[in-house]
């Protein structure tokens, strides 16, 4: 898909929109008004999206080439210097090939620097699992002091940028590539710690990060037409997770439905299972990729293998519920 | 000429000030090694020198008063593991008091084995696992630049260190970049922790390797307080260029049983070496 194309979602209703355009106009917007801002990336330019930012301010857009340790720590350095440094490059190497700089140059320093994370999940499709990134999601939750934030869509991303810069500390931000269609209202302001009720429901709730979000939205809807109220939540502050709406969750629907786009151990379900397995325990289904490398396959392709799909998360609550289709 | 004189005497008395104060650095740094049971004994050792001349020296432009005034060079000590000499270069310099070097590694000290900068002042990044410090030290030098202040980013690494791969990454960014307000010091003693560097994996010609990355280079003699100093004073090397300086060091130096043994990269000192290593450091240890 080319860069900033707008197709029409299945439903042929809602605009798809890539999130990394909203990134890249957010960060130009605010390295415009604060002179903190400033950029590291890994030679990816263009896949970041940030080839304008790098124009309009190149003395603040400094590139390493393909080095993520390097990258990671220079982010550090700038820090130090009283720069606001977002470190970006696709979230399979930034995460991995820095794993310690992150660890300890970031998290256990407390630096105030930004990763951003760029096309995560399985968005690189047939280019394989050395280009997923779905193991993120568990190596950065675990990590103390690091905020994690996975925003459903472009308003949302836009609005997680802006916050990013009132927050002082680390901070991972999981920029989706893969096209979705907006959950959120223009006006929509980004709570870090706090889920996002985007419907209502007692009978199940349904809990998704980025790009599985609107699919979440649609579960919902073919669940209700089956008669069942299902909660739907935006998890996008995945670390620190509302354990207040994830414990409610808990008392006052029949179960838990998790679905994000990253290994189905250690991210968004395992936080969830670890808090209700000790405060409330309550039915679970996680879904997520299942512990394997994915085959070969387009994105989409591999999102429909996985069920992590409207109607693999409507399936999965209605088994949740002992209701079989 | 009596300009001169002075000049040359002055250089003296600064020379046996530092020498004598790498020597009390280096009997801290075996006491604190012996208090704890734990430590880098030869590093902090052959590292004392080069800390000296940079802290009581004068060369880091820094405020033991206002640790995080923005002007500050930065220091990064990469070998973070030498932290017995580095903690003991802050205390002298005044970022806290030397009292506290007592609690080196004792349970819940603010001196942590390896050092932690939100736990003490003065220090600048938490090192530990190598090749760290000179990626940090290149974004800040980047980040003076940036801010157009005039400040530098000084990093000192280990030898066996520079095995990282992220050594030679960040040195690349640095050289696009001309940072010639980033001066890396390697402290050259030739012993990692399992052998001589030379055994492990050959760093020779290591200044030709610096040159060849874009480091305007220096040899020098790491324990020569005279030539660290003017070295020091006259930074970078070459404009346009981040600077280099290779400091040739004895690990173990000062105690002659620990030098140049491999076994001394985690030696611990006993009270008869401690006892032993004050007379041959000229320090009169009072009971």
């Amino acid at each position: 898909m080319s860069a900033g194309a707008v197709v029409q979602s299945s439903a042929g209703m809602a605009k798809l929109l890539d999130c990394r355009d909203a990134f890249s106009q957010t960060l130009e917007a605010m390295a415009q008004a604060d002179a903190r801002v400033c950029v590291v990336v890994n030679d990816s330019v263009s896949s970041t999206k940030l080839k304008n930012f790098g124009a309009k301010f190149p003395e603040r857009f400094i590139n390493v080439g393909i080095a993520e340790q390097n990258m990671v720590g220079a982010g550090t350095g700038l820090a130090n210097g009283g720069m606001v440094p977002y470190v970006c490059g696709a979230s399979c190497f930034l995460t991995a090939r820095a794993m310690e700089q992150v660890k300890v140059d970031l998290c256990y320093s407390k630096a105030n620097v930004k990763l951003c994370g760029m096309s995560p999940g399985m968005a690189y499709g047939q280019l394989g699992p050395t280009h997923h990134s779905i193991e993120d999601l568990a190596w950065t939750r675990i990590l103390p002091n690091l905020a994690v934030i996975v925003p459903a869509d472009p308003v949302e991303t836009a609005a997680a940028m802006r916050y990013s810069l009132e927050h002082t500390g680390p901070m991972y931000l999981r920029i989706a590539r893969m096209p979705v269609r907006s959950v959120h209202k223009d006006d929509y302001t980004f709570r870090l710690g706090k889920a996002v009720v985007l419907r209502e429901g007692s009978d199940v709730t349904l809990m998704a990060n980025g790009v599985l979000v609107s699919r979440a939205l649609d579960a919902a809807d073919t669940l209700a037409a089956a008669g069942i109220e299902a909660r739907v939540l935006n998890m996008s502050s995945m670390k620190p997770i509302d354990m207040d709406a994830v414990l409610d969750a808990a008392r006052t629907t029949r179960g838990i439905v998790t679905a994000e786009e990253a290994l189905a151990a250690g991210g968004l379900g395992g936080a969830v299972a670890e808090i209700v397995a000790v405060h409330h325990p309550a039915p679970m289904r996680i879904l997520g990729v299942p512990g394997v490398f994915a085959p070969t396959g387009s994105a989409e392709f591999l999102l429909e293998h996985f069920g992590l799909t409207a109607q693999g998360i409507h399936n999965a609550a209605l088994d949740l519920l002992g209701e079989r289709n | 000429m009596t300009v001169e004189l002075g000049a040359s005497y002055r250089e003296e008395e600064d020379v046996a000030r530092l020498k004598r104060l790498a020597n009390e650095i280096r009997y801290s740094a075996m006491t604190m090694t012996n208090h704890a049971r734990l430590g880098h004994t030869g590093g902090d050792l052959s590292a004392a020198d080069i800390l000296a001349t940079l802290y009581l020296g004068n060369i880091l432009r820094v405020d033991p008063a206002n640790p995080a005034w923005p002007q500050r060079d930065r220091f990064i000590m990469s070998k973070g593991h030498c932290s017995g000499a580095f903690y003991s270069a802050l205390a002298f310099k005044g970022f806290f008091a030397r009292e506290m070097l007592g609690t080196f590694m004792d349970p819940l000290s603010r001196l942590n084995g390896h050092p932690d900068k939100n736990k003490l002042p003065g220090v600048e990044a938490n090192t530990g696992p190598l090749g760290h410090g000179l990626p940090i030290a290149v974004g800040a030098a980047l980040a003076a630049r940036m801010r157009g202040e005039n400040w530098r980013a000084f990093v000192l690494t280990g030898d066996g260190e520079l095995q990282e791969g992220s050594n030679w990454e960040a040195a690349m960014t640095a050289q696009h970049y001309r940072l010639d307000n980033l001066v890396v010091m390697v402290d050259r003693n030739r012993i990692q922790q399992g052998d001589f560097t030379e055994n492990i994996s050959r760093m020779d010609a290591l200044a030709e390797r610096w040159a060849a990355f874009g480091f305007a280079v220096d040899e020098v003699d790491g324990h020569d307080h005279a030539t660290l100093l003017s070295r020091l004073r006259n930074l970078p090397i070459e404009p346009g260029k981040p600077s280099c300086i290779v400091a040739h060091t004895i690990k173990g130096k000062g105690y002659s049983v620990a030098e140049n043994k491999p076994a001394w990269h985690h030696g611990v000192p006993s009270d008869d070496d401690l006892a032993a290593a004050a007379i041959e450091l000229g320090i009169e240890v009072t009971q």
